[in-house]
Formats: structure tokens, sequence, C-alpha cells
């Protein structure tokens, strides 16, 4: 009973992770319908931000955190300017493939200047302690994600449910067009899109180093396919979806690991397998909506 | 007047192969044995642009898959053709299951089998995803290419996991690569020409269009999935046959990206621009090693820094994006 109990903290844990960077991937798709690949490379970028923000400076740690996902949210409008603006009027699939090129580019800067060898992510202090409550003992750490999580999901509802720009994030997302004709400014609504996935994947990104301190540059990869896979099962532009997804990916891992020893090599395999079970099943995802194609 | 017309192409299409089988001769006698494994390389990333290419540039689908296809195809070479004595050598952490272990097939019919599995496994991940828009069958493929990967790694008694194979017989030569590469070419200017490239073709333009002029989208996509999947199952066979020895890391999204590189600088769509930009991007990666590795110059010592090459190679994947939104040697 402790175990399984144990086993679903962590499951929640990894969820909100998942559900952070899905986040981003959602929202981008919701206005561009375009998969930002490098998504899962800008949490990597705010892994090393905060890293060296630790090593390098005294600044204290609560304030490197919110420098990194400020900072990393001004990297992502960047690379929107870069790799995507000059393609908006490209067909899909030139678009694709600069998001793809736009991965690789900062997977392979990232070799480059952080180097391929592993680095150990400082932990502050505060996140090293042990709770125990009953048999169950786990890290602060474990704790903290999903609260953090929580915390910023509350405040994304309220920037896109309640603010102007919020409204016009939404209005964008229903008909690009019509949206641009009301006198929205696209491409201002597009960088910040751009701005809150990417503080948001590097909040995610922070809290992955601290339960799994080791950084490499090619971390991006796997959590970032993973979230995408997320944000389709939950129905991808669908924020509230991807969240979500996010949890069912987390919980439905960590499950797999703990009931099934046997398949731990396959524990990556579990995310792809989901997304085709779920695409055969309802290809819009739990909670998305069926769109028709007019011509 | 067109007759004469075609004649003459026909004409120059047989003095272009007569002048490349001549080259490959005299160039197989000449090179030296690293020359000739680039000019390998070559043969075999041109059969495997052409097989991205018939699915994104001609199709307009967007499949990054490749890596898995030719995992399964440099795998089904490595396993059915090595000599029994040699896959006890290898398989020393859990013996081999005995189905594979006693049996040796020669290369043909290998590779054969290597494309045929690669295209059987492209329609089973092909056939549910390709009824739905583009995006999904990019991150369905991308996804499929990782858990072949990962079912490599762990399936010790069938590919000896992550140690890989070893003493896999170098049969691949500049006949075999370039043998498959101008069949390819060939087969490919022919289904192109024919209905079936002309519904791809359509099928890429428009879909609603093309859907209601009567083509079935979802039979001329899954036959193109299938068949280009197929071709990258033989290209990984060559490999395996080239290389002589393979493991799961090998076949990364990295590769995937290499031919996609290819595919984009070629121009989506173009059979004469993948296989110049084939032969011209294999030779860059080798000759843009020294990039990576610290070199001497006399007294002068450069350090190289690991991952430049592909920055640089992503760069140019990037700058050909943006600023050529075509491709460079776009056909009509």
């Amino acid at each position: 009973m402790d175990k399984l109990l144990q086993h679903l903290v962590n499951g929640v844990s990894l969820g909100s992770l998942y559900a952070l960077i899905a986040i981003g991937y959602t929202m981008v798709y919701g206005i561009l319908r375009l998969i930002n690949f490098a998504h899962g490379d800008i949490f990597m970028l705010g892994a090393y931000i905060a890293f060296y923000g630790l090593m390098f400076t005294s600044i204290p740690w609560w304030l490197v955190f919110i420098l990194t996902a400020v900072i990393t949210g001004f990297l992502g409008i960047l690379l929107e300017k870069l790799a995507y603006k000059p393609l908006r009027e490209a067909p899909r699939i030139t678009v694709l493939i600069s998001a793809i090129g736009a991965s690789f580019f900062l997977e392979n800067l990232g070799i480059v200047v952080f180097g391929g060898r592993p680095k150990a992510f400082p932990i502050p202090d505060v996140f090293n302690k042990v709770i125990r409550f009953g048999g169950v003992s786990v890290g602060v750490i474990t704790f903290v994600i999903p609260v953090v999580t929580i915390v910023l999901l509350i405040g994304l509802n309220y920037f896109i449910k309640k603010t102007k720009t919020g409204m016009a994030m939404r209005a964008l997302s229903k008909d690009y067009e019509a949206a641009s004709l009301m006198g929205i400014d696209i491409n201002k609504i597009i960088s910040i899109t751009f701005f809150i996935g990417s503080f948001l994947a590097a909040v995610g990104g922070i809290m992955w180093g601290i339960r799994y301190p080791q950084l490499m540059p090619l971390m991006g990869m796997m959590p970032g396919l993973k979230c995408f896979i997320a944000a389709v099962v939950g129905g991808i532009g669908n924020i509230t979806g991807a969240v979500l997804g996010g949890f069912i990916l987390g919980l439905g891992e960590i499950m797999l690991v703990a009931l099934l020893p046997g398949l731990t090599g396959y524990r990556d395999a579990f995310a792809f397998i989901l997304l085709i079970v779920i695409l055969l099943i309802k290809p819009t995802g739990l909670m998305g909506e069926k769109v028709t194609e007019k011509v | 007047m067109r007759d004469k017309m075609r004649e003459n192409k026909k004409m120059s299409s047989l003095v272009i192969l007569v002048v490349t089988l001549v080259l490959l001769f005299i160039l197989n006698k000449t090179l030296d044995d690293y020359k000739l494994r680039i000019l390998n390389l070559c043969g075999i990333y041109v059969t495997l642009g052409l097989s991205m290419n018939l699915i994104n540039g001609f199709t307009g689908l967007f499949s990054l898959g490749h890596a898995g296809f030719m995992a399964i195809g440099a795998y089904t070479v490595a396993i059915l053709t090595m000599p029994i004595p040699m896959k006890e050598m290898n398989f020393f952490m859990k013996p081999m299951v005995p189905f594979l272990s006693n049996i040796e097939w020669p290369f043909l019919p290998a590779l054969l089998m290597g494309g045929i599995l690669a295209g059987l496994f492209g329609f089973l991940i092909g056939a549910p995803v390709l009824r739905l828009t583009d995006d999904y069958l990019a991150i369905a493929t991308l996804g499929f290419a990782e858990i072949i990967r990962v079912v490599f790694t762990n399936t010790q008694s069938i590919t000896n996991g992550a140690l890989g194979l070893k003493g896999i017989p170098n049969t691949t030569n500049v006949w075999w690569s370039w043998g498959i590469a101008l069949i390819t070419i060939l087969f490919m200017e022919f289904l192109m020409k024919g209905s079936y490239g002309k519904a791809f073709k359509a099928i890429r333009e428009d879909e609603i269009a093309a859907r209601s002029m009567g083509i079935s989208l979802f039979k001329h996509k899954v036959m193109s999935f299938t068949f280009g999947s197929f071709l990258a199952g033989i290209g990984g066979g060559l490999l395996a046959g080239l290389l002589g020895t393979i493991d799961p890391n090998m076949f990364r999204i990295v590769l995937t990206f290499n031919i996609l590189l290819i595919v984009v600088l070629g121009g989506l769509g173009s059979i004469k621009g993948t296989t110049i930009s084939a032969i011209i991007v294999t030779i860059m990666m080798e000759a843009l090693r020294f990039l990576d590795e610290s070199i001497n110059i006399g007294s002068l010592h450069i350090e190289g820094i690991p991952g430049m090459r592909m920055v640089i190679f992503s760069v140019i994947l990037m700058v050909a994006v943006v600023v050529k939104k075509e491709g460079l040697l776009k056909e009509s």
C-alpha cells in the first residue's frame, strides 16, 4: 500500500513536469498549427542557464530561477523570429523542416558550448530534504513540482480567460485570418505565446534538473517528444487537455515501471505506444474538437 | 518532332548511364579504401535520399522515421548474412535464439528481406497514422524510430542489444551500392512519369482537389510510404554490409536528419537534385570531419570542437529553408 502511494506521488510529480512542457507545444500549435520541435531544446537551455547561474554567480537561487525562466522566454521569442517568422506564408512542410533544423541546431550548439559530458546540477539545500509520512518518504522536490505547476496553471488560466491579450490569443487560435482582420497584432501575440511556452519549459527544465540532477545537451529530446505526445493525447490546441495528457503519461510511465519491472527497458516506448493507440481510437485527442476542413 | 525529342532524351539518359558505369569502374580501380568507402556511402545516400524524397517531396507527407526503417534493414541483413561461428562469438552475453543462429543467407535475399520487413513495418505504422494530417505522421514516425531503437537495445537474444553486431560480411561494394542507386533513380523516373507519380504529386499540391478527382488519398499515401520504407530498409541493409558493425545507437535521429538535409538541399520533389546533393553532402560530411577533431599543422595545434560539424550542417539547413523555400534544384 505504502509502495503504491509512493509510486502515485512520483507519478503525479513527473506528470506535472510533462504538463508544464506540453502546454508550450499545445499553445504554439493552437495558434500557428506548427509542431515546435525545438521546444524540448528550449527546456534543455532553461536547465543549463540555471546551472550556470547557480555555479558562477552569487545571486540567490530563487532569483536565478526566476531570471532563468525570463531569459529562456526571450530565447523562445528569438527562436520564433529567426526560424518561423520568415516562413509564415510558406508551405507547412517547409516550416516543419525549419523546426526540426532549429531543434538540431540547438542540440549541437549545446554540445559545442556546454560540452558533451553530463554536468551535475547544483541543487539548492532546501530541496535536499526528505519528507516522511507513514511509510512513504520522498524528496521535497517531489512535492514542490506539483505545487509550482498548479500555481502556474492557475496564473495561465487567469491570463488566457480574463485579460485582453489572452482573449486575442484565443481569437487567433480560433480563426487566424479573421483575428488579424480585427486589428490584433499577430506578431506580438505570437511572441507572447512563445514567451509563455518557453517560460514554462524553463521552469520545467529547472525542476527536472533538481529531480534528475544530470544535464546533457540532448536531455530535451525525449521529454520534448513525450510532452508533444501528451499534448496530442489530451487534444492538441487545448491547454486543459495538455495538462491531462501530461498527467496520464507521467503516471502511466511510473506505474508501468513499478508494476511490471520486467519492462523497465521499454519505458521510453510507452509514450509512443500510447500515442498510436490514441490516434487509432480518438484521433483528435481526449479533449480535442473535431475540425472539418473547408475547401 | 516529339518522338525525336523523346528519342534524344532516351539517348542522353543512356549516355549518362554508360558514363557513370565507366566512371565507377575507373574509380573502383584507382581509389584507396577510405575513398572507396565514401564513394559507397554516396551511393547508399542516393538511395536513401530518393526514398525520403518519394515520401516527403513527391507525396508531401512528412516522415521522420528513416532511421527506424534503416535499422530494420540493417539488422535483418546483419543477422541473416552473418556466418554461424561469428554469431556464437557475438552473442557471448546471451545465446542467440536457435531459430536465427543456424541460418546463413546470401546477401541479395537478405537485403530484399530487409527491405520487405521495413516496408511491412512502414505499412503497419502508416495505415493507422496516414488517415490523419501530416503533423501526426511526423511525430508518429519519429516515435516509431525511437521505439525500434529501444526494442533493438532490449532484445538481447535477437539483436545482441546495446553491444551491437560485429563481423557482418563486407559484401557491399561499389557495384552493389551504386547499382541499387541507379536502379532506384531509373525506377523513380519511371514511377513519377506514370499515373502513380501524377497522383502522388496531385496529393502533395492539393489533397481536397486530388480527392475530388477520384484519387484515393489513403491508398496512394500508404503506397508511397510503404515503398519509401522499403527503400530505406534496403539502404540500411547496404550500410550494414558496408560498415560490418552495427549497434542500436547508430540509428538515432541524426541519421534521419542527414537524409532530410540531402532532400531539402536537393529540392523537395527533384530526383536529379537529390542525387547530386546526396553526393555533395556525403563528401562534405567526411571533409568537414576535421572540425570535430584536433589537428596539428607543424607546431600549430588547433583544438577541434566536437559537435561543430553538425552545427554547421544545421545552419546550412536552416538557411536553405529560410532563403530558398522551394529547395535548390526544383523541377517544375
